[in-house]
């Protein structure tokens, strides 16, 4: 059995989009497509997530790179976690 | 103050001078390219011209970032390396002192041996240069042939059939890429490509090209067909840029020699990207990759060695996504296929000599409705996989492969004829995926 995708929701209020700079090839198409303009393909030369407030979770960057680059991942930010984890 | 004087303005320059100034912000360091543009994506040059993206979206680094590595940029060309006085001599007649030297040079396409290969109106694709001048033709051309294999070659037939330039496309042999791909693989992006439009032409090379008041008019093949047409594109190959090390007495082979810290034969000058032929310390044999992700992690090996931090380039396995008339494919790890392919003379842009090896191990595939999966499962590990249309197996099948996952207990069950290949693997990788994250 595949693994459940974040749903809807999830993605908008817990997610962040992260990148495999592995396969990054820094062509630009996750930034063209950005309806907000976010420079999404600095984050994956860098490695780090979008974390940036402004970005919609639209999934344009996610669904438009050619080589599987980007993905939602669930930012650990707004995770419950027990308290002897805090 | 060390200074390091990086030769090349792609990826593994720009991967090594990011390394440097991490680790040392006083070191000078000056980057030497003959490139007109600053630093762009050689391999968004594909898309740019299939009209996915604009020009101005090719260049991953900004002023700012540039200013931000503190860095020197001198824009011409390096003609000599004096190994002795630890100087490059450049082409405006001055000479720069190095105490570490990179040269990540890169890889020029291998040139057409025929008749008529210096009309204006046979290109390639090395440079964005290049895709501005394919760009420029295809706006006006009716007809295009393209000779060439692996992915550069397919890249150009796609572009110029985004702008509805009927292409020929001649095969020397009797299928697309035959020493990467299997039959069926071969059949399946043939079969795109007709359906595309694209007309493919088996057992044909060319014997000349014609031309008129000196420009392209058409080519005449080996079995004395001719085909008209206004632009001719070749990609046959790449040669690494190593004129730099032969004249400074440097060891090379088809690249620069390394050892697994992307050291030459001096001590004082490394090598990284498409011009490096690097030792695998654990086999003793030395390989070439034309990979970005390659060449990137080189740059940034190189630069940690340059700055004295010893540390080994260890590969373990290549990887490249693309897209193969229009289907996307994942190739990871040796795929197999061993044999020459007629229509390259050695390796392509975007390719690994490690594809190529045929290894160990059983092969298990799978496809239907245009999506196609093949598996080299050896004793415990998937050593190689080829992912074609639906790519939900890509990335657990790059997890399993580079972390050399153990696959016992899942191994039968994948040799089983008619297994399930996701519905065995997905579950395995997920679990290993939990446990390798607890």
């Amino acid at each position: 059995m595949q693994p459940r995708p974040p749903s809807r929701r999830q993605i908008s209020v817990e997610a962040n989009v992260v990148a495999d700079s592995s396969r990054c090839v820094q062509c630009g198409i996750c930034s063209y497509n950005c309806p907000i303009e976010i420079d999404v393909r600095r984050h994956a030369w860098l490695e780090i997530p979008v974390s940036d407030s402004h970005c919609l979770t639209c999934g344009q960057c996610v669904a438009r790179c050619p080589r599987g680059v980007l993905r939602f991942e669930r930012s650990p930010m707004f995770q419950t976690r027990s308290p002897e984890e805090k | 103050m060390r200074r390091h004087v990086l030769i090349g303005g792609g990826v593994a320059s720009l991967a090594a001078a990011e390394t440097i100034r991490a680790q040392d912000a006083a070191a000078e360091i000056l980057l030497i390219g003959d490139e007109p543009h600053q630093f762009y994506s050689r391999p968004g040059l594909a898309y740019w011209l299939s009209g996915e993206i604009s020009q101005s979206f090719l260049f991953p680094f900004s002023e700012n970032d540039f200013r931000g590595l503190n860095l020197q940029r001198w824009r011409g060309r390096a003609e000599k390396i004096d190994p002795a006085g630890q100087q490059v001599l450049l082409s405006n007649g001055s000479a720069v002192r190095y105490d570490r030297l990179l040269l990540a040079t890169g890889a020029d396409s291998t040139p057409l041996a025929v008749p008529g290969a210096g009309l204006r109106g046979v290109v390639k694709l090395d440079t964005l240069d290049d895709a501005g001048a394919i760009l420029a033709l295809a706006r006006k051309a009716r007809s295009a042939v393209v000779v060439g294999g692996g992915i550069t070659a397919l890249e150009i037939v796609e572009g110029l059939a985004a702008h509805k330039v009927h292409t020929h496309y001649l095969l020397r042999g009797a299928r697309y890429w035959s020493n990467v791909l299997d039959e069926a693989e071969s059949l399946l992006i043939q079969q795109r490509l007709t359906a595309h439009g694209v007309e493919l032409h088996f057992y044909t090379e060319i014997e000349e090209i014609m031309g008129q008041k000196g420009q392209v008019c058409g080519v005449r093949t080996s079995d004395q067909a001719q085909i008209a047409c206004q632009m001719v594109a070749v990609a046959i190959g790449i040669q690494p840029r190593k004129e730099l090390a032969q004249t400074a007495g440097l060891k090379t082979a088809r690249g620069v020699l390394v050892d697994e810290t992307l050291r030459s034969s001096d001590p004082h000058i490394f090598a990284a990207g498409d011009v490096a032929q690097v030792l695998d310390p654990h086999t003793g044999q030395t390989y070439s990759d034309s990979l970005w992700s390659s060449a990137r992690r080189q740059g940034q090996v190189a630069g940690l060695n340059m700055c004295g931090i010893p540390t080994a380039y260890l590969k373990n396995f290549s990887l490249n996504v693309t897209r193969l008339a229009g289907l996307t494919t994942t190739i990871l790890g040796a795929v197999g296929g061993g044999s020459r392919d007629a229509d390259l003379a050695g390796l392509a842009r975007g390719d690994s000599e490690s594809w190529r090896q045929v290894p160990d191990a059983r092969v298990v595939e799978q496809g239907g409705g245009g999506d196609r999966l093949r598996l080299q499962v050896g004793q415990k590990h998937v050593v190689g996989a080829l992912v074609m249309g639906d790519q939900s197996l890509s990335q657990p099948l790059q997890d399993l492969i580079r972390q050399q996952v153990d696959i016992s207990a899942v191994r039968e069950a994948l040799l089983q004829p008619g297994a399930s290949i996701a519905a065995i693997l997905h579950p395995f990788w997920t679990q290993w995926k939990n446990k390798h994250a607890a």
